[in-house]
């Protein structure tokens, strides 16, 4: 990437932060991002499964969704045109996994829905913040404001030792069980704090004012518990959890259904539901749950040592030319100390143990469709 | 003997009519931490610039190119059961093949350790 490029990107709060502790600085999603600090992958991977890792994670678009009419059910009534999950029965102070989805059924992109009492708080991908502000405002305008909140980071912060970390600065986070949220104090500052993340483990996704930023992530790091780790670790955590990146494992072509995400989508918007229906691509999303998909998003394992990576077409058998689906994401997963990757095939051969191939450097490496998570998460139910 | 480098950032220990090829200190800190390494087979007849290796850390796949043209003698067996090794002695115990050298012509494009230390400055 050439400087001019470079100096078009967007920089977190925590840039400083980052350069100061040695990050090696990446364009991801239009951002400055730390792809690694100088401990490397594989050790930061490591240190957030057996202690806590700091992750960065500003990039990623945070919204508020309000009611004209102030009642925060008509907001998730709202947003409900847009989802298919059910957001009406978000409990306050509690969060939900969500999918925008398009008029094929497809998926635009993955967020976080959390109640916040008289509002909802949406946190989006980096990638498709914009679109999906957008999709917001030209869907929900007539009943709801739609607030982007670009002055604040986000920050993660994940493993066994989270919660001890983030306990000094904020007490009352370990009655917090997953997916619980609301404001918080943290050191003082006006945080929202949710019990949930990214990597399989417990933990806490904290958004702050951009300006207290490197305040509070100074303290954090100031326990040697907690290590920064960055957008490497994140992706090969994710993938041992099992959890889906979108724009590659979801797109725009992939289904909720196809994607594996059926625990998703609550009884209330299938069929017979109280709400059945009503957001874009109803009709194929639906139809699929009654009468299934052609193509599944599975976990894959190598039998060998060569990770398989995203793009690998994967195949039958070893002869045929006839490629039966294709890996999204893959790569080698530190705690299993093996390669892991995920990607879709045939519905008739998504069942676990089934074996595959794939073609890596001409060669058809074989697989066996496997369970997910790869490696167990450890969230505080 | 003598170690040349190429602009790739691969070493060669060049000793009589056979070159011991491995990457770089500078390359294996590039990479990160190394999981696999895939080896050409021994008898394989190289040209030079052909991919002949592959090392994988947790996160990229990346060629090893043959430096020069030969046929692979010998291949580190220790290093794909220890991947590893390319972090902790690139220079040394991770060297990846031997070439028995087809053109010693081939030697005169590569660069001597002063050379290459500039290149990676």
């Amino acid at each position: 990437m050439l400087a001019s490029d470079k100096s078009s990107l967007k920089r977190t709060p925590l840039h400083g932060l980052h350069v100061a502790r040695g990050g090696k600085m990446v364009p991801f999603a239009g951002y400055e991002m730390p792809v690694q600090f100088p401990a490397g992958v594989l050790k930061e991977h490591l240190h957030t499964r057996s202690a806590a890792g700091l992750f960065d994670v500003s990039h990623m678009g945070q919204l508020t969704l309000r009611a004209k009419s102030g009642r925060v059910e008509d907001a998730a009534l709202a947003l409900e045109r847009l989802v298919p999950q059910d957001i009406v029965a978000v409990a306050p102070q509690r969060q939900r996994y969500a999918q925008f989805t398009n008029g094929n059924g497809g998926i635009l992109d993955d967020l976080m829905v959390a109640n916040f009492g008289d509002h909802l708080f949406l946190v989006v991908n980096a990638a498709c913040k914009a679109e999906d502000e957008a999709h917001l405002r030209a869907h929900l305008s007539d009943t709801c404001i739609i607030d982007s909140l670009p002055d604040r980071a986000l920050i993660a912060l994940q493993g066994p030792k989270a919660e001890s970390a983030l306990a000094k600065l904020c007490a009352d986070v370990t009655t917090m069980r997953f997916m619980d949220t609301g404001p918080r104090k943290v050191a003082g500052f006006d945080c929202f704090v949710s019990r949930s993340g990214y990597t399989g483990e417990d933990g806490f996704e904290i958004s702050v004012p951009a300006e207290q930023a490197e305040a509070l992530v100074t303290q954090l790091l100031d326990n040697p518990d907690v290590l920064p780790i960055g957008l490497g670790a994140r992706d090969s955590l994710r993938l041992e959890a099992g959890l889906c990146l979108y724009g590659h494992d979801l797109d725009t072509t992939t289904t909720p259904v196809e994607g594996a995400l059926e625990w998703s989508v609550q009884k209330s918007r299938r069929s017979g539901g109280a709400r059945a229906g009503g957001f874009p691509g109803a009709e194929k999303i639906l139809s699929q749950f009654e009468k299934g998909a052609s193509r599944r998003r599975v976990g894959l394992r190598a039998q060998g040592r060569a990770p398989v990576r995203e793009g690998a077409q994967l195949f039958a058998d070893t002869a045929s030319s006839e490629p039966i689906g294709k890996v999204t994401s893959g790569g080698f997963g530190p705690t299993l100390n093996a390669p892991i990757a995920m990607g879709y095939l045939p519905t008739a051969l998504a069942a676990n143990g089934t074996q595959v191939f794939a073609e890596v450097r001409g060669q058809r490496l074989p697989l066996q469709v496997a369970a997910m998570p790869f490696v167990p998460n450890t969230y505080k139910r | 003997m003598t170690t040349l480098f190429t602009s790739d950032h691969e070493w060669l220990r060049i000793e009589g009519d056979v070159a011991t090829i491995g990457v770089t200190d500078y390359a294996q800190s590039q990479l990160g931490d190394v999981v696999f390494v895939e080896l050409p087979k021994v008898g394989r007849a190289l040209k030079k610039a052909e991919a002949a290796a592959v090392v994988e850390s947790v996160k990229a796949a990346s060629d090893v190119y043959a430096p020069i043209s030969g046929e692979v003698i010998e291949v580190n067996e220790a290093l794909a059961a220890e991947p590893a090794l390319v972090n902790s002695d690139a220079g040394g115990k991770a060297w990846f093949f031997k070439l028995k050298i087809a053109d010693k012509s081939e030697l005169g494009g590569l660069m001597d350790e002063a050379a290459y230390a500039k290149h990676t400055a």
